[in-house]
């Protein structure tokens, strides 16, 4: 299988400042590639590279297997990208806003409709962009940037800024694009969210990928412990430490904290103990990841 | 006509449409200007001159007869002169049976030359009759344009090429910017459309609605309570209308290019357009204006526009009246669209 995007040590600096460092990367037809990140790692610049939109300072970019800069018009049709502000006509209707996007790739206006019940806005087709929620304005941008049928789609921060039912709405359409075989790289500062829907995640900071690889592989990488959190007053401190495989517990006024790299055979012998209910389990997250690479916390 | 130059003229178009402030600003505000100025210097040209009357006689009857005075009849003379002495009234006239004596206020120059050739005409008239011999010469007056020199003669074409200049630079200035701001620009870049595509859509627009407002404020002009008369040779505005919106779209991509915001924009659209429309005669003749300012005032399109339009659609001159004005905004369109292009920038 050819590759979609490839990206090999790309550098883009800025003044003094290396927005991107030294990336490679490479996201293979068919994925959900995702490029996580705080705030100003770096990761919309990898994308507007990536894209075509600006010229890196050294190293090699493939899109579909040509060189995106300088501008290639056979290129474009291919592609689909989704800018990180809003960019919309003024005034303009969603369907119209859809109509004329489409019209700048040649494309009918039936797909135009099509691409609004994808995203969901089939009853706000005539209402004018500026009157849409935060969420629906999202969804309308995203179907503008399908409205070509094109192989690649770049999403940047498509979820930033709205609330988390919207979010909910927006990752079942992200979903359904990637059901229709498309290749999706996408930004987000959403750790949670990019664990849920990406195949592979690259995490940058500070201009660099520091892991990259599908969010399971990551978290089971960092070898990090299971927690087992018990009601107050279920189980003393002492008898936790007792049962097999419990590395360490403590004790304060949320519960008692249970440490482990064992879960299933403590588990069992919690159940046995009777001390099962409102018992939470967390595992290790993109997060701990996030802190075990930078030794920060993550700070969106 | 390719799809994409169809559907980002018809984009850019429901975007003027429908913006109502810019609607009002750009199209009803020069046109309300048209309106007001029309209506209020619509007598401005057979404004009477106000003469005091003490006594009566055939001078008098004769005086009222030319039309071009006012004639307030006083009883006490005193009264008449004092008037004439404050300024309300430029002269007094006194008849005492044969005598016909003019006081008048020397102070006002103009108007007491006036009054004082009025009157003494009136006056060798109303002599020559009481001679009963017939005239050794006779005098015939026409006047050399096709109407009266009512000032909507020249109003009209001064009103309408402002608002072709207002529409055509906030247009293009504020298309521009706006669309850089919000990145439409970048996203059009990342569609198979070329710049060229992008700008003749603009263009396209901004000569239509340049046509429109055309259309709008001549018929406005043309109905009875402005009077307008149209000379035959009107339809020759037509290319100075066109290339007048080029030369102003120029200035806008020009604006466009260097602010950033749409506040900057319409600011800067502004000093430029405000004072180019006081220096190109739009709503004052700017003959009487000092030299060194009518050489600046050579320099703008819109004084060009303005001269062309006045020549065409009322003076009735022919093809070659449109040479100096087609010559200078083609010119004017080349230099400045050449910097703005230059200038131009897909995003911030």
């Amino acid at each position: 299988m050819t590759d979609a995007v490839a990206v090999t040590d790309i550098h883009k600096s800025y003044g003094d400042l290396n927005a991107v460092d030294g990336v490679s990367f490479a996201v293979a037809e068919g994925e959900f590639f995702g490029i996580l990140g705080p705030n100003g790692a770096g990761k919309t610049t990898t994308l507007e590279i990536v894209e075509g939109l600006r010229e890196p300072d050294s190293g090699t970019v493939s899109l579909l297997g040509v060189n995106p800069w300088p501008r290639n018009p056979a290129l474009l049709p291919r592609v689909g990208v989704q800018l990180q502000a809003s960019s919309f006509f003024e005034r303009l209707t969603a369907r119209e806003q859809l109509e004329t996007f489409g019209s700048l790739y040649g494309v009918s206006k039936s797909t135009a409709a099509e691409m609004l019940e994808l995203v969901g806005l089939t009853d706000k087709a005539d209402v004018q962009e500026n009157k849409l929620s935060g969420g629906q304005r999202q969804r309308l941008s995203i179907a503008c940037a399908l409205v070509h049928d094109p192989d690649v789609v770049f999403l940047d921060e498509p979820t930033a800024a709205l609330d988390p039912q919207a979010r909910r709405n927006l990752w079942d359409v992200l979903r359904a694009i990637q059901d229709r075989g498309k290749t999706i790289v996408y930004t987000t500062h959403y750790l949670d969210e990019a664990e849920i829907l990406c195949d592979r995640v690259a995490i940058m900071d500070r201009g660099k990928i520091l892991a990259l690889d599908s969010p399971a592989a990551l978290v089971r990488g960092l070898d990090a412990p299971t927690r087992i959190t018990l009601q107050p007053g279920t189980l003393l401190a002492d008898d936790a430490r007792g049962i097999e495989g419990v590395d360490s517990a403590t004790d304060d006024e949320d519960g008692l904290t249970i440490s482990t790299r064992e879960p299933a055979p403590v588990l069992s012998a919690l159940a046995e103990r009777g001390t099962l209910d409102g018992l939470q389990v967390r595992t290790a997250t993109l997060e701990d990841v996030f802190l075990g690479l930078t030794g920060r916390e993550y700070r969106a | 006509m390719s799809t994409a130059f169809k559907s980002l003229s018809t984009a850019m178009l429901k975007g003027f449409v429908r913006d109502k402030m810019s609607l009002f600003f750009m199209f009803f505000f020069p046109l309300m200007f048209l309106v007001v100025f029309g209506l209020l210097f619509r007598d401005a040209g057979q404004d009477k001159i106000k003469i005091a009357v003490i006594g009566d006689g055939p001078v008098v009857a004769a005086l009222e007869k030319t039309g071009a005075v006012e004639v307030q009849r006083f009883d006490d003379e005193q009264a008449a002169v004092a008037k004439v002495k404050d300024g309300d009234l430029p002269a007094a006239l006194v008849l005492r049976g044969n005598s016909v004596q003019l006081r008048f206020a020397a102070s006002d120059q103009v108007a007491a030359g006036t009054v004082n050739g009025l009157v003494s005409g009136v006056v060798d008239q109303v002599n020559l009759a009481a001679t009963g011999q017939p005239p050794a010469f006779t005098l015939q007056q026409q006047p050399v344009e096709d109407a009266s020199l009512k000032p909507i003669q020249y109003l009209t074409p001064g009103i309408l090429s402002w608002g072709i200049s207002i529409s055509a630079v906030f247009g293009a200035a504020l298309t521009m910017v706006s669309w850089r701001k919000k990145q439409v620009l970048r996203r059009i870049r990342l569609a198979p459309v070329s710049a060229i595509t992008v700008l003749t859509s603009r263009l396209t627009v901004s000569v239509g609605i340049a046509v429109v407002q055309a259309i709008t404020f001549v018929l406005v002009a043309l109905t009875p309570p402005f009077g307008l008369k149209l000379a035959g040779s009107w339809y020759l505005a037509l290319p100075l209308l066109v290339l007048g919106t080029l030369a102003f779209f120029a200035i806008g991509m020009l604006v466009g290019a260097f602010c950033k915001t749409e506040e900057a924009a319409s600011g800067a659209a502004n000093i430029l357009v405000l004072p180019m429309s006081f220096l190109s005669g739009t709503f004052f003749p700017i003959e009487n204006a000092p030299g060194w300012l009518q050489a600046v005032s050579k320099a703008l399109p819109l004084r060009h526009m303005n001269d062309g339009m006045l020549d065409v659609l009322v003076r009735g001159k022919g093809i070659e009246a449109l040479l100096v004005p087609c010559s200078v905004l083609i010119a004017f369109t080349a230099v400045v669209g050449l910097l703005a292009a230059k200038l131009f920038r897909w995003e911030d």
